[in-house]
């Protein structure tokens, strides 16, 4: 009887875990990554591969030999940063900018603040900017979609273009008219299988809204982040568009172009860097949409969500000490 | 759509495995350890000695103040002890020991199986007799029934709600007493209207009981102003707070009771007891005790004499099972751990629960990753993550003025929490903490 164990309530605990969380994101970024290799092929392949291995690799080198912790690379967080990263990169960009990347984005962006919990900003967004702002050129040659044809083993010598967005900001530089748009960029049905230049993971807006669709009914994520952020992207650009459809494009391709899906979906709901309160994550994706749009019809980017995720990233302190939950008991209604 | 608490909750594996099982009596025990402290308040002061011999039923000890209770032999027999014994939170208190002789009760009770649905009885003589038989909350809380019934001049009671929700998993004694007690519960829910002086009373009661629903609907269209209220499942509805927030609509304010939306709470085991103290002029010295645990080999639900050893209703139930780990007075979600089986049931204990080894251990602690799910579970909207730190700081200030007191520690925090943080466990650290500042501030 003197082995009995005495604890205090609850006796019972749930089924979730940061691991099956982890794997959750993971699983739900698989319709995704299907659609990068179908369209991008070898270079996909690659760099995804590159970007995983490297950020497992630089969480174990400075767990192990820097910080001297408990092992942490099984939970799965840094092969998500990882996958992240290499969905935010063009596919036939270098293996060692991809490993650059990697590194930043686990030593820099997550391991030097402490690690799982305690990074301010998305790891994956830190190292990409990292390598925009340092390799512009090779960070924005996006290759275009092969398809299966004979470039699906082609790496870094496949043909590049602009995206849909660099079309955009070139129409807008040059102040031409929005109807001829259309004849460069990608039609609708494109844009939604993911048949267009860009990042490996951005491309493929089908593919992403079911990964969307698996995590709310896992309940790995609210529906807060995304639907503020995709809400408020097309009302601005709506308004935008409604006055002025000459020179401002719509809110269905704003929608669908670049990384707006991908960070909605995906990097803004991240966890550690997002607020805490269902009020706090309202606020905290209006002020990403608005970012997003401001800095890509204003700004010096074609693209503009990795900024708009980074920037609201530092306000999330400020938004959780304002934007508390609603305490039970506040008013009392009659 | 059917009705429940909209902030927060979860939704734990149910596990009533004794839903099914009649209300059995429980045999005397040979010993019975009577605590003078089995509700909430100031303990009862003692008013036998030692030798005395005591029938069942008769008074042993009287409240010791206005929110404090009466309390009454549960047995026959003679006293042979007045000492400090361990009870179910494992706090040794003053206790009677009774050594059991025949079955000798006192003869002012109606021991008759006779149904008696009509009373002429007073406000005040109703609470009196409640008064006296020593009610306490059955729900678990056992903070003495009259003091509800008797609210400030100020205020003024509308509703009557009696809770049937039995949330935590496992228990079933208030699901098996509303379907064998049923005429019995809703006289005692027309008595405690009557001492009220309302019109109407609902019955909470969690879908996932539709047996019981159905019954007391059936019933209550003999009782005007009961209505039955299904609610959806949802941890923690049995709470007094989420309930009345979920049958009337009502948030009582933070810091505030129920009598300030202007709603009564009791459980159903207290409307039953209510009906046997006033109809039946029988003391509260018995209850019904759910023993259960998926090692157990017969879970059950018993009619347990207060004072009567854990382990004769464990032995009942079949015996200790080898892997025991965890014994539990309560549920899993809100029950306390008990450090032995020679603790007596008292008026609180609304079942025993059984955890196998593997079951009963804590998880590894992992770092907060800030998902936000204690956020997102807490029915007081509170922020849990950040009542942790602060208590593991120290700074309790801070916790006060993030509400730490309106925590009414259900655990769904801790239950949620993907890196198995013991969330509650400092929220209570804080709470006490606060609790001590205030009372130093009042003290100026």
């Amino acid at each position: 009887m003197s082995n009995l164990i005495v604890s205090p309530s609850p006796h019972q605990l749930g089924t979730n875990s940061v691991k099956k969380l982890m794997y959750g994101v993971l699983i739900a970024l698989l319709p995704a990554l299907f659609v990068s290799v179908w369209y991008f092929g070898l270079g996909a392949i690659i760099v995804t591969l590159t970007a995983v291995i490297s950020a497992v690799l630089f969480e174990f080198l400075i767990t192990k030999y820097l910080l001297k912790r408990e092992m942490t690379i099984l939970d799965g967080s840094a092969a998500l940063t990882g996958l992240l990263l290499a969905f935010n990169l063009p596919g036939n960009i270098p293996v060692w900018l991809v490993i650059i990347g990697a590194f930043v984005a686990i030593g820099i962006g997550k391991m030097s603040f402490g690690g799982l919990g305690n990074n301010p900003f998305n790891p994956a967004l830190v190292g990409r900017v990292f390598l925009l702002i340092s390799w512009p050129v090779q960070m924005t040659s996006w290759p275009t979609p092969s398809a299966l044809s004979d470039k699906f083993l082609g790496y870094t010598d496949v043909t590049t273009g602009p995206t849909a967005l660099g079309h955009l900001a070139d129409y807008m530089r040059t102040g031409e008219s929005m109807t001829k748009i259309g004849e460069k960029v990608p039609d609708f049905m494109q844009m939604l299988m993911g048949n267009m230049g860009g990042s490996i993971g951005e491309v493929g807006a089908v593919a992403l809204l079911i990964g969307l669709v698996y995590m709310l009914m896992k309940k790995i994520i609210s529906w807060h982040i995304p639907v503020s952020i995709l809400g408020t992207v097309t009302i601005f650009t709506g308004i935008l568009w409604l006055v002025n459809p000459n020179k401002f494009a719509d809110p269905v391709f704003h929608l669908l172009t670049g990384g707006l899906l991908l960070g909605a979906i995906f990097m803004a709901t991240d966890y550690v860097t997002s607020p805490m309160s269902k009020r706090g994550m309202l606020l905290y994706g209006v002020g990403i949409g608005f970012l997003t749009i401001v800095i890509r019809i204003w700004g010096a980017f074609p693209e503009g969500v990795s900024f708009a995720i980074l920037i609201m990233n530092a306000f999330v302190p400020l938004i959780n000490m304002y934007m508390k939950p609603k305490r039970f008991g506040e008013k009392i209604k009659k | 759509m059917l009705k429940t608490f909209h902030k927060g909750g979860v939704h734990p594996p149910e596990n009533k495995l004794s839903a099914d099982k009649k209300i059995e009596t429980l045999a005397l025990p040979k010993l019975v350890n009577i605590p003078v402290s089995q509700h909430l308040g100031v303990p009862a002061k003692l008013i036998v000695n030692k030798n005395d011999y005591v029938k069942v039923g008769q008074l042993i000890a009287e409240q010791g103040g206005f929110v404090s209770a009466n309390i009454h032999s549960p047995v026959s027999g003679k006293v042979i002890k007045i000492d400090n014994v361990p009870d179910t939170a494992g706090y040794k208190r003053l206790a009677v020991t009774i050594q059991v002789e025949g079955d000798e009760w006192d003869a002012s009770i109606d021991r008759s199986f006779d149904i008696k649905k009509d009373f002429n009885s007073s406000s005040e003589e109703i609470i009196k007799k409640i008064q006296e038989a020593g009610i306490v909350g059955l729900g678990g809380a056992t903070f003495p029934s009259h003091v509800k019934l008797m609210p400030p001049k100020d205020s003024k009671p509308e509703v009557l709600i009696i809770n049937g929700v039995e949330c935590e998993p496992y228990l079933t004694s208030d699901h098996r007493l509303m379907l064998e007690k049923g005429i019995e519960m809703l006289v005692g829910t027309k008595l405690l209207m009557s001492a009220l002086k309302v019109e109407k009373a609902f019955v909470g009661i969690e879908n996932n009981k539709p047996d019981a629903i159905k019954h007391l609907t059936e019933l209550s269209k003999d009782f005007k102003g009961i209505e039955v209220v299904p609610l959806k499942v949802q941890y923690p509805q049995g709470g007094e707070k989420q309930l009345i927030k979920a049958v009337t609509g009502r948030e009582v304010p933070s810091g505030g009771l129920p009598i300030a939306v202007g709603t009564v709470v009791h459980n159903v085991g207290t409307a039953y007891a209510v009906y046997e103290a006033v109809q039946k002029n029988k003391p509260l010295f018995e209850r019904v005790v759910t023993i259960t645990g998926k090692s157990l080999k017969n879970p059950g639900n018993y009619l347990v004499r207060f004072g009567t050893p854990v382990k004769d209703l464990i032995d009942a139930a079949g015996g200790l099972p080898e892997d025991t780990g965890k014994i539990i007075s309560g549920g899993p979600m809100m029950g306390k751990a008990l450090n032995t089986t020679d603790v007596p049931i008292t008026k609180g204990t609304s079942g025993i629960l059984i955890l196998p080894d593997d079951e009963s251990k804590r998880r590894e602690v992992k770092p907060c990753i800030r998902c936000a799910k204690c956020v997102t579970v807490c029915p007081m909207g509170l922020e849990p993550f950040l009542l942790m730190t602060l208590s593991e700081k120290g700074l309790y200030e801070r916790s006060e003025k993030e509400d730490v007191m309106d925590c009414i520690e259900c655990g769904s925090c801790s239950y949620t929490c993907p890196s198995d943080r013991p969330l509650l466990d400092y929220i209570r650290l804080g709470k006490n903490r606060v609790g001590a500042l205030r009372r130093a501030r009042s003290m100026k």
